[in-house]
């Protein structure tokens, strides 16, 4: 991720392959756990660990979409409800049978599969923006089913209540307990997929992508590895729900509409599609760009405007600031975030003797 | 000597404040209050006129020396009606030590309801949320002030017993509602009276975004033909509710609204206050500028030689705003005083919200009472009238079948 040498010197498919490209790339991943396990917990306020959970959630769920999307060349604006699908399982599942998360959060991610499965097999037949409606409808639909099935939601509220996780006695309870348990899950994520794209499945995916025709001359059997493709990433989008229900201690539906799906698009095509680190720092970029704009504007706003005016001005500002960064970087670098980093760095590679 | 020194140096420190003017003349105390708000989202409608009454309450106090020597800061945090945003805004204010917090959408009260009991810092969540959160010992730090979907829908039913000669035996009720889980939520309320009642329900449900219920009103007016519908729908759909009810030929007198379809938005929005002649809205917050503490607001404004902003002329929204404000004034002013002067923390303000009582200002306030274990306050409610242009009260503050509410609050304790 970091780490290049000054030219491609690899002789063996292993070593392209390899998930350290460099010796020293262990030493990053070192450092990095080091510095987010034992670091970043004890010297930085539960605030800032809070928005980090909201991070690691987001995390999760772009990655999933960005094995569909990034990945395969599918698409989906139904993974907010694939989330929905994941944390109702769970929601069930750890009230009325009592079961911990580490069962639970398994079980939504399947469930999800399956459901992911179901809503993706009009991928076989069609593509592009006919995709993206049939997945539409597939949302719609899951959003009504639970809405409208109380042995789902649970009642008239379509939201059931779920404890916090519990480990060997040992509750997540507060935002810095919170961080160690979604950051196993992040972390868990980030590699999981890392291994996938490299790996068979990885390959098979990306050539379906780039030329479904071909890739199935090829001898890919391009059904099987699209329904695998939903199945993977409604998984991640599972997980990525259930991860939210213990977050938030609640399972509602409302917290997994349109928009959501929406959101999580916005934040993989802003990181980079097909991208592992594209889908990190969209989300980061996503979940944390509309909380910094609007401190930078409370610190500099309150030097001209009242309380009461400027939290006018701040809401409205915000959301064209956003707008408008978003427009600014895809002008950039229309790869996104991703290509962004990788510009720089190889910029820096050869320097100060560019050629 | 050094008693001496002390007083010599007290007195200094008298001087030099006294030289920097009137208004830092005292060490000021502050607090921080936080605020959800939702001025860009899909609610926009409401937020943009119920925060900047929120506001202006808050610089009302302030301008007048703030609670018992302490200025309030309003740390306000727009989350577009999303979650996660939301989560933010509570960990921001409990960062800046709020010692309470306005929560605004039924999702994020959901989301918010454990967050807040784990952190001991109380939420308001007037007019929405869960019904059952007005049992303050199920959710101890979630406070639904004014009136829950339940005790609207109770208040609705006895206001349309009234109306229709006290007995409603035999009569037909319409409820046509969001089909979303605050529009189911009165449901079993409804049920319930209904068969206390003898009356027949029929219930239509209109889905997202609730701009098309022509097939709805069709099916009220022609088939079913009620004789008093309640509607309870969000955002545009009633003002389109009130369209097409008019465009159907029904009486508007016969209909009454729960309390998010009774702004003068939705009814300027339905084609202006002449087209809704009749309509009847459910209210938490007294309506209009006849209040003394709009009033004030007015001479703040015109005090700094500014006019009074636009929003105050939407007087259902901003109105409720200023309820949410002095509420939280008030449990501070509790807290205060419970104190000796002293600031207290979010745990004393939340004894203080539970202590509220007699707070009217004016007739703006319901006569609510807050206690440990009823956080509604009693779900008090007035019916205003469109009459003539403008909104007209028809009923002074009231209950509906609080018996009914009870023992469903009853059963959702015994259920957890």
């Amino acid at each position: 991720m970091f780490h290049r040498e000054s030219g491609v010197f690899k002789t063996s498919y292993g070593a392209d392959m390899a998930l350290y490209p460099l010796p020293i790339a262990k030493g990053t991943v070192i450092a990095l756990a080091v510095i987010f396990v034992l670091i970043v917990p004890a010297i930085v306020h539960e605030y800032y660990l809070s928005l980090l959970n909201l991070i690691f959630i987001a995390i999760v769920g772009a990655l999933g979409l960005n094995i569909l999307v990034g990945y395969t060349g599918q698409i989906s604006i139904g993974h907010g409800a694939f989330m929905s699908v994941g944390a109702y399982t769970a929601a069930n599942l750890a009230v009325k049978l009592d079961l911990p998360f580490w069962l639970t959060l398994p079980a939504g991610g399947l469930m999800a599969a399956l459901i992911g499965v179901v809503v993706g097999m009009p991928s076989l037949r069609i593509k592009g923006l006919y995709l993206a409606i049939a997945t539409l409808a597939g949302q719609l639909i899951i959003e009504w089913t639970i809405n409208r099935v109380p042995a789902i939601s649970g009642g008239a509220q379509a939201s059931i209540e779920v404890g916090r996780p519990t480990l060997l006695g040992f509750a997540f309870d507060t935002q810095g307990k919170l961080y160690f348990f979604l950051l196993f899950f992040a972390v868990i994520a980030i590699v999981a997929t890392l291994n996938l794209v490299r790996s068979r499945i990885g390959r098979a995916f990306v050539a379906v992508r780039d030329q479904d025709i071909a890739a199935e001359i090829i001898g890919i059997n391009i059904y099987r590895y699209k329904l695998l493709a939903f199945a993977i990433s409604s998984f991640y989008a599972g997980v990525c729900g259930v991860l939210y229900t213990y977050y938030f201690g609640i399972a509602n539906y409302e917290q997994f509409q349109l928009i959501v799906s929406i959101d999580y698009l916005a934040m993989i095509i802003i990181g980079g599609l097909g991208s592992v680190l594209g889908s990190v720092l969209g989300a980061i970029f996503v979940t944390l760009l509309p909380i910094v704009i609007r401190i930078l504007m409370e610190n500099v706003g309150s030097l001209f405007f009242t309380a009461s005016e400027m939290a006018n001005v701040i809401s409205g500002l915000r959301l064209g600031v956003f707008g408008a960064l978003i427009i600014f970087f895809l002008i950039v670098e229309p790869e996104g975030l991703n290509r962004l980093w990788r510009n720089i760095r190889s910029y820096f590679r050869v320097w100060p003797f560019s050629y | 000597m050094r008693r001496f020194v002390r007083s010599w140096l007290g007195l200094a420190a008298t001087t030099a404040s006294l030289a920097l003017g009137a208004g830092q003349a005292f060490a000021q105390k502050e607090v921080v209050f936080g605020l959800q708000c939702d001025r860009t989202g899909p609610t926009a409608i409401v937020g943009t006129v119920l925060c900047p009454g929120y506001q202006d309450y808050i610089a009302l106090i302030n301008s007048k020396g703030g609670v018992e020597g302490h200025k309030i800061k309003v740390l306000e945090i727009d989350h577009e009606y999303k979650v996660p945003p939301a989560i933010e805004a509570h960990e921001r204010f409990k960062k800046e030590g709020a010692l309470l917090e306005g929560i605004y959408g039924t999702p994020q009260t959901a989301a918010l309801n454990k967050k807040l009991e784990e952190d001991k810092i109380l939420g308001t969540t007037p007019g929405f949320g869960t019904a059952a959160a007005a049992d303050g010992k199920r959710y101890p730090y979630t406070f639904p002030v004014a009136a829950s979907y339940w005790s609207q829908a109770g208040a609705a039913v006895a206001f349309v017993k009234e109306r229709l000669g006290g007995n409603l035996k035999g009569k037909k009720i319409a409820y046509i509602f969001y089909d979303n889980p605050a529009g189911r939520e009165p449901l079993v309320i409804l049920e319930d009276i209904a068969k206390k009642e003898g009356f027949e329900m029929r219930t239509f449900a209109v889905p997202a975004p609730g701009l098309e219920m022509g097939a709805q009103v069709l099916d009220i007016t022609a088939r079913f033909k009620p004789d008093f519908i309640i509607s309870h729908l969000f955002g545009r759909a009633p003002s389109v509710s009130i369209k097409e009810l008019k465009g159907k030929g029904f009486p508007l007198s016969k209909v009454v609204g729960l309390v998010w379809a009774s702004s003068e938005a939705d009814i300027i929005a339905a084609g202006g206050m002449g087209v809704a002649e009749g309509y009847n809205t459910i209210q938490f917050a007294g309506v209009g500028k006849d209040f003394p503490v709009i009033k004030d607001i007015e001479a703040m404004y015109k005090a700094q030689g500014k006019q009074p902003p636009k929003e105050m002329d939407s007087t259902v929204l901003y109105n409720r705003g200023i309820l949410i404000a002095a509420l939280h004034v008030e449990a501070l002013r509790n807290a205060i005083k419970a104190k000796g002067g002293a600031t207290p923390n979010s745990e004393e303000v939340k004894k203080g919200m539970e202590a509220i009582k007699g707070l009217t200002l004016g007739g703006l306030v319901p006569p609510l009472e807050l206690t440990p274990a009823d956080h509604e306050g009693g779900g008090w409610v007035e019916i205003w009238t469109v009459k003539g242009g403008k909104l007209v009260r028809t009923k002074e503050w009231f209950q509906g079948y609080r018996d009914v509410i009870q023992k469903h609050l009853a059963a959702e304790a015994s259920k957890s």
